[in-house]
């Protein structure tokens, strides 16, 4: 007897990860790794690393992708839902925190707050223009201050007294920080400063205006760094729980949503095998000069987007 | 008026049939020249030009004029009103003079619309027609707007639910056709009943209670598609019924900053400038007309919008309804925007399946 298990796969904009749920929604595999630019490599690694975890007796009934490479990803891997991410946080997170009011999540280029009431999202937002406040900003200024993005948080812990750091763009938050590091800081009080410095920014931009209920659940890649935490239950006056799996939500939530739709054949970890490729071109068929991407499986056309119109979006289009 | 007379206007929406229209009636020895459709080059010639930080409506309108003077246009049209919009004119024309083009300006803004300046401009322009068929020619440009916005009222609300793809936008391509070459009231009033038959007999498969959502905002980035990647569309592709007030025909009758104020029940107690009281009026309608949810869209730095933000998020709360705030600028990835409107439907979706009907208060 085959035992049942759901694939979800999250493939943000630094990070990528999967997992093997089992019907019941237990955690069977697990990965975490960099997307380094390559969604489709990395989701193959990701399988790769899934498939060496599970037993030979578990069979994928379906597959669900999420994060900014959804739809790449997703039409790879013949995904039964390709849902957005705010979606999958919410319902990873409810499966894990049934009462759970607020979910912060802080990724590597975007954050977001999702409100929940009864169980169901019924406020959310994402920033929009600015990447303060998020994991690309704490990683870029990492790599200035000469430290991996893992060690900061450990590091912040041990300030006295962070420093002071603007937070309301990156720009200014960056200047800020060159000054303060020429002027004598310590890198704690610096590392430190940056942790609230991005917590002040969410709250100003993303949380803006929203009523921040308790339990308050914080996720993401950012939510692994400690001194972001402490940040955070500063300024919230309130306790923040972080799940272990707190990097892992988007990907069970899209596991999750899988569930229940009715897929062909089981899914076959030999895609990792195939080789995939996209070419992208401009279509000539009117000025607007869309940039269409064409999707290949071993030199085959899987699917096209990028068009505002049908024109240009077959294969044809291309010659 | 030299024969040679080329006039261009900028695109917004469908309203550049009605302005044709009208400008065709207006200037009959004029070569009437409607502007390109938009596209990524327009909105790229724009923004090249245009200041960084001016709202993008403007770089759209500076986009569709270079096109149009490359095409051979001599005179542009513009108007303007209550916000920044009503100084796109001078800095338009100053741009576009420094850029080395040769045209006339003819710009409606503020107090040039009094009708006697108005008139004095045309004159300049070149306009020899009787004032009687000026007001005649304004009559049926009127109410081609009026039609045109019930019909889209009408589509918005219905387009999701065609049982036969296209065929809402079939007919409404075909009343653009009719409008832009009436001659008179009476093809106006042809044009409207061959629509309303038309619109009568689109086949719908409408659910029982369908997902409502409300449309509010800055008026240039709602009713030009482009500008706001087809949002509308994409809503209602999603089985959404699509409602939205704002129009020209409110602009030009049915907007009274007062009333909007008095409607607004105290979310504002001033107006904010445009079309922000509007904003906060139509919401409050929204939401207590039982709809799921209300977007709100803005050009990226538009003031009144901005204004009315706060006031927004306080109806948010209070009257319980989600509100999706997004602002556009000339940026051109559109998975964002995607992203955030797919996420908007799943809640209002969610919601609706758990039970937590929005009940309408205000049809009691």
């Amino acid at each position: 007897m085959k035992e049942k298990a759901l694939l979800g796969v999250d493939i943000g904009s630094v990070s990528t990860k999967g997992v093997a749920l089992s019907a019941q929604g237990d955690l069977l595999a697990s990965e975490y790794l960099w997307t380094e630019g390559d969604p489709i490599g990395a989701t193959k690694r990701v399988l790769h690393a899934l498939r060496k975890q599970l037993t030979d007796r578990t069979e994928i009934t379906a597959v669900g992708t999420t994060g900014s490479a959804r739809k790449l990803v997703g039409t790879m891997l013949g995904a039964d839902a390709v849902k957005n991410e705010i979606t999958a946080h919410a319902v990873g997170t409810l499966s894990r925190y049934p009462d759970v009011r607020t979910i912060l999540e802080i990724g590597g280029q975007d954050s977001k707050i999702i409100l929940i009431k009864d169980g169901v999202v019924a406020d959310y937002a994402m920033n929009t223009l600015c990447a303060a406040g998020t994991g690309a900003f704490l990683s870029s200024q990492a790599k200035r201050l000469g430290l991996s993005v893992e060690d900061m948080g450990e590091l912040a812990l041990r300030s006295k007294s962070p420093s002071k750091i603007a937070a309301r763009c990156t720009v200014f938050a960056e200047s800020d920080l060159v000054h303060k590091i020429q002027s004598g800081h310590s890198k704690e009080d610096l590392v430190a400063g940056l942790c609230k410095a991005v917590v002040s920014n969410y709250l100003g931009n993303v949380g803006k205006g929203k009523q921040i209920g308790t339990p308050v659940v914080f996720q993401g890649g950012v939510s692994k760094n400690e001194g972001v935490i402490r940040a955070f239950e500063a300024e919230l006056g309130e306790s923040v729980q972080v799940d272990e799996n707190a990097h892992l939500m988007g990907a069970i939530g899209a596991a999750l949503l899988s569930r229940g739709k009715k897929r062909e054949k089981p899914f076959d970890f030999q895609v990792t095998d195939l080789s995939f490729e996209t070419k992208a071109r401009e279509c000539g068929g009117c000025s607007n000069h869309c940039e269409i991407i064409s999707f290949y499986r071993d030199g085959a056309l899987l699917d096209s987007w990028g068009g505002r119109c049908e024109k240009g979006m077959t294969e044809r289009g291309e010659s | 008026m030299s024969r040679e007379a080329v006039i261009s206007f900028p695109q917004m929406g469908s309203y550049a049939a009605v302005f044709a229209q009208l400008l065709r009636h207006v200037f009959p020895d004029a070569e009437i020249l409607p502007p390109l459709p938009i596209t990524q080059k327009t909105v790229m010639l724009g923004s090249k030009y245009s200041p960084d930080f001016v709202c993008a409506p403007f770089k759209y309108n500076l986009g569709n004029y270079i096109e149009a003077l490359e095409q051979g246009a001599t005179i542009l049209f513009q108007t303007g009103m209550g916000c920044r919009y009503g100084y796109y004119g001078e800095l338009q024309e100053q741009i576009l003079k420094d850029l080395g083009y040769n045209f006339r300006f003819l710009c409606l803004s503020r107090d040039r619309l009094q009708p006697k300046t108005a008139l004095r401009l045309l004159r300049e322009a070149g306009c020899t027609l009787p004032v009687r068929k000026i007001l005649e020619a304004l009559a049926a440009a009127v109410r081609s707007i009026y039609v045109l916005d019930r019909y889209e009222h009408w589509m918005r609300e219905n387009i999701g639910f065609e049982v036969n793809p296209g065929a809402c936008e079939r007919i409404h391509e075909c009343l653009l056709q009719d409008l832009t070459a009436a001659d008179s009231l009476r093809d106006v009033g042809k044009a409207a009943a061959r629509c309303k038959d038309c619109a009568a007999a689109v086949r719908l498969d409408r659910p029982e209670c369908p997902l409502r959502v409300g449309v509010v905002g800055e008026l240039y980035t709602l009713m030009e598609p482009f500008s706001n990647f087809g949002l509308e569309r994409q809503l209602a592709k999603e089985g959404a019924v699509v409602s939205r007030d704002m129009s020209i025909w409110f602009l030009l009758f049915s907007r009274a900053d007062r009333r909007s104020l008095r409607q607004g029940c105290g979310y504002l107690q001033y107006t904010v400038g445009a079309n922000g009281v509007d904003s906060i009026s139509q919401s409050l309608r929204y939401a207590r007309d039982g709809y799921d949810g209300v977007v709100h869209l803005k050009s990226f730095g538009c003031i009144p919008e901005l204004n009315a933000t706060p006031a927004l998020w306080n109806l948010c709360r209070k009257e319980d309804i989600p509100v999706l705030h997004l602002s556009f600028d000339t940026h051109l990835s559109e998975l964002g925007v995607q992203t955030r409107l797919e996420a908007f439907l799943d809640m209002l979706r969610m919601k609706k399946e758990a039970g937590h009907e929005r009940k309408s208060i205000a049809r009691r």
